[in-house]
This record gives C-alpha cells, structure tokens and sequence, in this order.
C-alpha cells in the first residue's frame, strides 16, 4: 500500500523548506518497520521518498539509499523523473540522512531497484498529476486536458503552457491533494525518456575533477585524527598499555581505550588502543609505539588448515536436511555410475578502496556523523548504543562510498569515531589502515562441500546429494549459532535448479572464530561455485558437451515448487509468484550467453572454455569464459560473455557496468582471494598478500542483457556467481585438471 | 619549513619532513582528491605527478618532494577538461569513483610519456592501480579514445 501526502510548508527535507511543491510518499507498512528498528510510535504518516518541486522548477529528490559504484543514486531519481516529465538536466540528487522515515535504507540485497522502482513511479506520478492538477485551476480547464511535458503543463485543446515551478507554486499554495490509486496514470513505454536509457551518474563530474566526497574527505573545524590498535585475535581485549613513548610523538595528543565488546560483537567495535592526534599520519606514527598486551582469548587457537579439515569433515558426514525429494540413497545405490567429490572456498576480505572511516562530532549530548555507511539506521542506533544517548540525538550524514560490496553495512568504525569524539571533546575523523581492513574484516565466510551424483545409463542425472558446511553470518550477532540461515541456504542449495527426480541437500555445523559478513553475492558464491562445477563434472562423466548437457539438467521451462521440496525458501524476502524460479529464464541467459560466445570452436592447446548459470538475487546469470593456462599454470582469461535477465532495466549503462565489474571481481576470487588464519591472525596485512584482480587480469568483456518487462531483479551481485566456477570448468577444458578448491594453485596446472 | 610547489602555488607546510605527501595534501593542504588505499604503494589509489611523472603519493617523504612541482586531479587540466578526464566522462569509467583520480593521474602520466600506447603499455602503465569495482576495460578503452583525441 502506498500513501502520498502534500507536505508544502509542513516539512524540511535534506535542509530545505523551499517554497513550493513537497512531496511524500509512503510504501508499504510502517508499522512493521517501526517495530523492526526499535522507533517509537510514529505519525500514522511516514513519507519515505521525497521529491520537491521549487518555485523556479529545480526538481530535488531525496536519494535514500547509499551510492557505493551501482549507480542507484542515479537509477531510482531516474524513475520519478521520468514519471514526473521532469527534464533531467533540473533535477537535483541530494542524499538522505540515516532516518526510519525513508524506510528501509540497509543498501545491501541487490534490491533498491526491486523494492523502490514502483513507490518511484507512483512518487513521480503523483506529483505529476498534482501539477496538472495545479495548472487546471489556475486555466479553469478540466485537469485530464493538462499534461506535463518535460518540465512544463501544457493544456492540450490551447496550446497554453505553464512551467513547472508556477505550476507548484500554486500546487503547494492550493495544498492540492494528490491522486488516490485509482486516479493514478503511468505513462505508457512509449513515452519513457530516461527508464531504459543510459544516463549517466549524477556524481560523475565531481568524481572525475577529484572534488567527489567520501567519508574519508569530510573535515570539520577542530577536528581530529585516530589510528586504532586492535587486537589481532577476534575476541581478544587489551590487558594493559603503556602510551608513554606514543605520547612523545609529535602531533599525537591523547591515548584513549576503546573497551572491547564481548563475542559475538555483532556491530559493535572490536576495541582497541586509540592515538589522536593533529594529522593522520602522526596518530599512525603514535600508534606504533603503543606497548600493549594482548588477552587474545577463546579465538587464539583458530588455524584455517586446521578449520578447513575440520569443515571437510563435516561435509562427509549427515547434516541437517534442507530440502529432501525422492530417494536418494537408494538412487545413488542403483546408478551405473556414482561421482563423489569435494569443494572448497576459503575466507575473502572486502577490501573496498576506501578503507572503513568516520568522522563523530559529539557536542552538547548530541552526535553528528559523517560517514561512508550502506546502512545508516545500523549506524546511528550503533552509535546511540555505545554513547548511551537517544536515537533521536544521533544524525547520521551518508557520503559516497568508496566501494562497499557489504563491508560497510557494519558500522563498528562509527561507533569507534563516536566513542572517540565524545573521549576527545572534539570532532574525530577514524581511518582504518589497510592492515586494520583487512586483519580485522568480517570475512566471507569459509566454506567446504560434498556433492554426490547418481548417472543413469545414459549418463542422465538421477541423484544429487549437496552438503554444505560454513559459519553463519548470525554467528557474528548471536552465540552459538552453528547452521546456516533459510536465507544462506538459498543461495545455490536449496534453490538447486536442475531437473534430477532425487535430491537431498544438508547444511552441517560449523563454529565461528571470526567477524563473518555479507560479501558481495555472499553464499552464492561457494554454492555457485560447487553446483557450477558438479555440472561440469557430470557432463564430462557422461561424456556430453557441458552446454548441452546444462540444457539437458535445466529441462523443460518450470518454476520450482519449494513446497514439494519441503524447502523453507524466503526467495530474498520478494513473494515468489512474482519472483518464482523459473528454469526457462536459467535457460534464456545459458542460451543468451553461448550464443554470443564462440563456444563450440577449436581452440589451440592449454585454451578452454567454460559455462556456468545460476540464479541469485531473482535475477538469473550466465557466463562463458575462454581461458588460456601457461606452462608454469598461470590462467589468463581470455574473454568473458556474461548474459544476465534482471527483468525490467533501469539504467543500461550501469547494469552492464555493475556485470564488468562482477566479471572482475569473480575472477579475483577464484583465482586470487584467500584470507589464512595462523593462531588467530589474519595472515595477509594489504595489497601485497591479499591479491586482488587488476588491469592485467581483464579479460575482453562482452556484456548481454535481456529484454524484459519482469519485476525488476538484483543488478549488483547476481553477475558474480557464475564466473569462478566457469573459469574453472575452463580450465578443466584446457587441461584437463579440475579445481575444486579456490583460489587457483597455479602449481596443480604446470605443464609436467 | 619545508616548501612545495603545488599545482602551480607555493606552499609552505609544517609537518614532518617524513609524512607522506599524501597526508600533507589531504590532512594539511585541505586537498582530498587524491585518495588513501593502502599506504605501501601497492594500489594507486594516491597517484599525483611529481615532475610530470606519476608518483605514488603515500610513500613519498614531504622532503622528497620539496623543491619539485607536484600536480594532482584537482590540478590536472583546467576546468576538469585534461583529455584524460574528457575520456573518462565520455565513457562513462567510474563505478564508486574512489580510486578513479588515481588511475587518471597514472594515465594521464602514461600519454605524456607514451602519447599513443600499445595494449601492452597500457596495461604495464595501469597495472598498479587497483579498481575493486572493476572498472579495468573502461579504463583502457578510455585511455586509448584520449590517446586518439591527441
């Protein structure tokens, strides 16, 4: 349900009580998100998309979710303009505060477009009808002769035109009140001028000129800087310190303790030794004399080869069952032919470019934030919590973000400028080194998997049997939490498209050691990879062509029926009529994919081709990679053809640039991501050890989109899944050899 | 106190003859284009010329610098319009933008050097700056448009 009111001369958004017309918009029930984020009872109406018309015609509308490289800033403004025959080139994008009164603005899930495409249109349209609305008035003419026509009314039988600015001059003076939903009209397709076309973003400019914000750029008057030790043992607390020869440091002013948070620390900070001083550098420099001793607690043991034999373990034994059809075991002990085998993803770390940072302000019993935040109500009730202060007195200010992929969801370094700024008295900036980044992270999570499968004669799949073992992202919120989510589950198990009569998947446990977060594509990423893979592995088996024989595994077009797989699926929390799982689309980009590739051409010695397809976020991608594989076993990638269905299409531009970058990323995790634990620490310190994707690894790119007027699907995650494990099934291709634990050992690929 | 020649201007700085430029042009000279990312001249995040040439910002020592004319994004080309940067626009490089006044600073580096770069050397001139978003075929697309606007 979505309610919109006329808040002319009532309301301030984003700092400005501009005369002229404001609008607001609810979507969906508030009461459920009041209760879900803790707020107090509320106004019955609570607007969450903002758009405001001024008198001289400027369009203004309130971006609430966070840019962090998608381009939503741009997409979702995008939509309301366009409803709104507003000319783009006046409109203005101003970011929201973090406030339940935008609604649900955790920018993670792939699902700004999904959730926030329609309430846009009906935004947009209503303020477009109140407009015409306006200007009949004014002209004493029937409204329906009155259409808005980029960025003037024009009463259709005369001709006559009225600016917009005029038009919500005397909107917001008449308090015009805005159409039911009955009243509403859409614009047709036809006469679209920004949906579907490529815009470019609204930060481009100031991106290009160096005069972009992030969190890291804000400075206030008297402010100052802090560099923090944290213990290198999640769980771990400081004993006692000695800031003495810190202190010494030129610039450095002051040595505050961070008190650490009891595991599982969820959002909170680590803890740690904290040196302000007058620069960034010099709290660095203070921060290396630091004397301190370390209690590294429970967690000072964790090894990951120690982990990872343990997780093996697990996976070769029952688990929990998750969805359950036909008869397995008795399957698999009739099959002519049983394959067994043994997956494996290690830990990632985000790594964004811009390290985690902060700036807090705490002054008069109030704390203003600035901050590079993809969930700036986390952040601000984060920060409440700690200071002990009412929500109400947190304001939480969202920058740029210089990347995220899910690592600035977690707000632990707000709370740390927060804590630090009230300690300092004065405004704090916290900037994270890239060591802090990445030895103290919330890790993609580690995850090892056994798969069996029972062939037919004729090499068919009869039985497919998936056990996945990996430490839950709950376990980084709640104690003893030791199986994975519904929700983790989805991603590549339960949701296991291929048409195979007997299938049982198991979740097995798994304790957790350290901070474990969302990632982009999260557990897509280790299912995709050990699904993909086994494919591949089965088509070889059967000795077919893997293409036809992932045709021959999606079978005929179909959505799964989860209540006959006894699955609890919660499809990325959208309603799965309207989001099913549709194998005919899995088949459209397989097809969509391949047909664009050069797959089925010879290739020289040590090149393959590999293919992989998977659903993730309710929209469906496809991937062929070329790869070429040196003598020493270094893989190149020679091309990429990625097809993705994401139903309705925004912005082109930034869909295929969201599918190039997925491609890259993809390629950085199976061929380099790999965070190590040795008792208790992250082995890897920057850039020089944790090896991430860069120019040299590029392959030529080739992008494919669907054409679809589906709800609109996820953008930012679903291109990621495929790619390692088509890579690898490349590479099986090339040489013969199958990875099945990542990254890539290019030692397993040398010419012998 | 050390002194530097910064995008054409004279500036006296008091700090650290150690601290790296970049935290003298973010932190004291108020500049913020150029960008932290690791601080071991192992991504590019921080690139600014020094003498024309690229130069990684956090590790070069204020006194390395001194004497010398240093240029970042904020004073690459007048108004914004290097052929760099008008290539990157036109081709729409940026995701999250973070680590895009570097790479531009690299390639625009790279073209007064090498005005009209194989693949090769574009991709041997890039190879130290990471893009996370993975913006990398944009890039080289972009450099070779600029390159051929020259």
């Amino acid at each position: 349900m979505t309610t919109i009111m006329n808040l002319s001369r009532r309301e301030v958004v984003g700092g400005i009580a501009a005369a002229g017309l404001i609008l607001g918009v609810c979507i969906g029930s508030r009461q459920g998100l009041a209760q879900a984020v803790g707020a107090p009872e509320r106004a019955a109406f609570q607007p969450n998309v903002y758009v405001i018309i001024d008198e001289t015609g400027l369009v203004t509308i309130v971006a609430h979710r966070s840019e962090m490289g998608t381009g939503i800033k741009t997409g979702l403004p995008m939509v309301l303009a366009d409803e709104l025959e507003a000319n783009w080139s006046r409109v203005k994008v101003v970011q929201a505060q973090g406030d339940p009164k935008y609604g649900d603005q955790n920018t993670d899930g792939s699902r700004s477009t999904r959730q926030f495409y329609q309430p846009m249109r009906v935004a947009g349209a209503s303020a477009r009808q109140m407009l015409e609305a306006a200007a009949a008035h004014l002209w004493n003419v029937n409204a329906m002769d009155c259409r808005a026509r980029n960025h003037v009314i024009v009463h259709v039988p005369s001709g006559r035109q009225l600016a917009f600015g005029d038009a919500a001059r005397v909107a917001a003076t008449l308090e015009i009140a805005p159409p039911d939903h009955m009243e509403l009209r859409f614009k047709p397709k036809s006469e679209w001028r920004y949906v579907g076309k490529s815009v470019p973003i609204v930060d481009l400019d100031d991106i290009i000129r160096g005069k972009a914000t992030y969190g890291i750029d804000v400075v206030l008057p008297g402010m100052k800087y802090a560099s923090i030790e944290r213990c290198p043992v999640y769980g771990g607390k400081a004993v006692r310190y000695d800031a003495a020869e810190a202190l010494k440091v030129p610039g450095v002013e002051q040595v505050v303790e961070i008190p650490a948070t009891p595991i599982p620390s969820g959002y909170n900070p680590l803890g740690g030794i904290a040196v302000i001083a007058r620069d960034t550098w010099s709290a660095q420099q203070g921060r290396q004399k630091l004397k301190i001793t370390w209690d590294f607690g429970p967690n000072g043991t964790h090894d990951t080869t120690a982990y990872r034999a343990q997780l093996e373990a697990t996976a070769k034994q029952s688990g929990r069952v998750v969805r359950s059809q036909g008869d397995v075991d008795g399957a698999l002990a009739a099959a002519s032919r049983r394959i067994s085998v043994d997956y494996f993803v290690p830990y990632y770390a985000h790594a964004p470019m811009e390290v985690p940072n902060a700036v807090a302000n705490v002054a008069e019993g109030k704390c203003e934030i600035w901050t590079p935040t993809q969930f700036p109500q986390q952040a601000r009730m984060t920060a409440a919590e700690v200071l002990g202060l009412p929500v109400e007195d947190v304001t939480v200010n969202v920058t740029l973000l210089g990347g995220a992929f899910g690592r600035k969801s977690k707000p632990d370094y707000v709370a740390e400028a927060a804590l630090l700024s009230r300690a300092a008295g004065a405004p704090i900036k916290v900037t994270w080194t890239r060591e802090d980044e990445i030895a103290h992270d919330y890790y993609h999570a580690i995850c090892a998997q056994h798969l069996e499968a029972g062939l037919d004669a004729q090499g068919r799949a009869a039985a497919w049997l998936h056990r996945t073992v990996f430490p839950a992202i709950e376990s980084t919120f709640q104690p003893n939490v030791t199986y994975g989510s519904a929700g983790e589950l989805q991603q590549g198990v339960t949701d296991m498209p291929y048409a195979i009569a007997n299938v049982r998947c198991e979740n097995g446990p798994a304790a957790n050691h350290v901070r474990i977060g969302w990632y982009r594509s999260v557990y897509n990423i280790p299912h995709a990879f050990a699904v993909c893979s086994f494919a591949d592995e089965l088509a070889h088996a059967a000795g077919r062509d893997p293409v036809e024989y992932l045709r021959q595994l999606l079978g005929e077009p179909r959505k799964l029926d989860f209540a006959a797989m006894n699955v609890d699926y919660p499809n990325y929390g959208a309603p799965l009529d309207m989001y099913p799982v549709d194998t005919g689309r899995l088949r459209g980009v397989l097809d969509l994919a391949v047909g664009n590739s050069e797959w089925g051409r010879p290739l020289p010695p040590r090149q393959g081709r590999g293919v992989a397809v998977h659903r993730s976020f309710l929209s469906y991608a496809a991937a062929v990679v070329h790869v070429a594989v040196g003598e020493e076993g270094q893989v190149a990638i020679r091309r990429v053809d990625i097809a993705l269905d994401c139903g309705l299409v925004v912005n082109p531009d930034r869909v295929r640039a969201q599918l190039e970058g997925a491609v890259i990323m993809g390629l950085g995790n199976a061929l380099y991501g790999n965070i190590t634990v040795k008792q208790g620490r992250i082995e890897q310190t920057n850039f020089g050890d944790y090896l991430v994707a860069r120019i040299d690894n590029a392959p030529e790119t080739h992008v494919h989109i669907v054409e679809s007027s589906a709800p609109p699907g996820g953008v930012g995650e679903p291109g990621v899944p495929p790619i390692a494990p088509a890579i690898c099934n490349a590479i099986f291709a090339a040489t013969g050899k199958r990875i099945r634990a990542l990254p890539v050992d290019p030692a397993q690929l040398k010419l012998s | 106190m050390p002194q530097i020649k910064i995008n054409g201007a004279i500036r006296n700085v008091d700090a650290d003859p150690q601290m790296p430029l970049l935290w003298v042009i973010r932190d004291i000279l108020g500049m913020t284009g150029t960008k932290f990312g690791c601080g071991i001249a192992a991504c590019g995040a921080c690139t600014v010329h020094m003498d024309g040439q690229a130069v990684r910002s956090c590790i070069t020592p204020l006194s390395f610098a001194a004497g010398h004319e240093i240029v970042t994004i904020e004073g690459l080309g007048a108004d914004g319009e290097h052929p760099v940067q008008r290539a990157w626009r036109a081709g729409n490089v940026p995701q999250c933008g973070y680590c895009q006044p570097g790479q531009i600073m690299q390639a625009a580096a790279l073209l007064k050097q090498t005005p009209k770069p194989t693949d090769q050397q574009i991709t041997d001139a890039m190879a130290g700056n990471i893009c996370r978003c993975g913006t990398y075929v944009r890039i080289r697309a972009a450099i070779k448009s600029a390159a051929e606007a020259a």
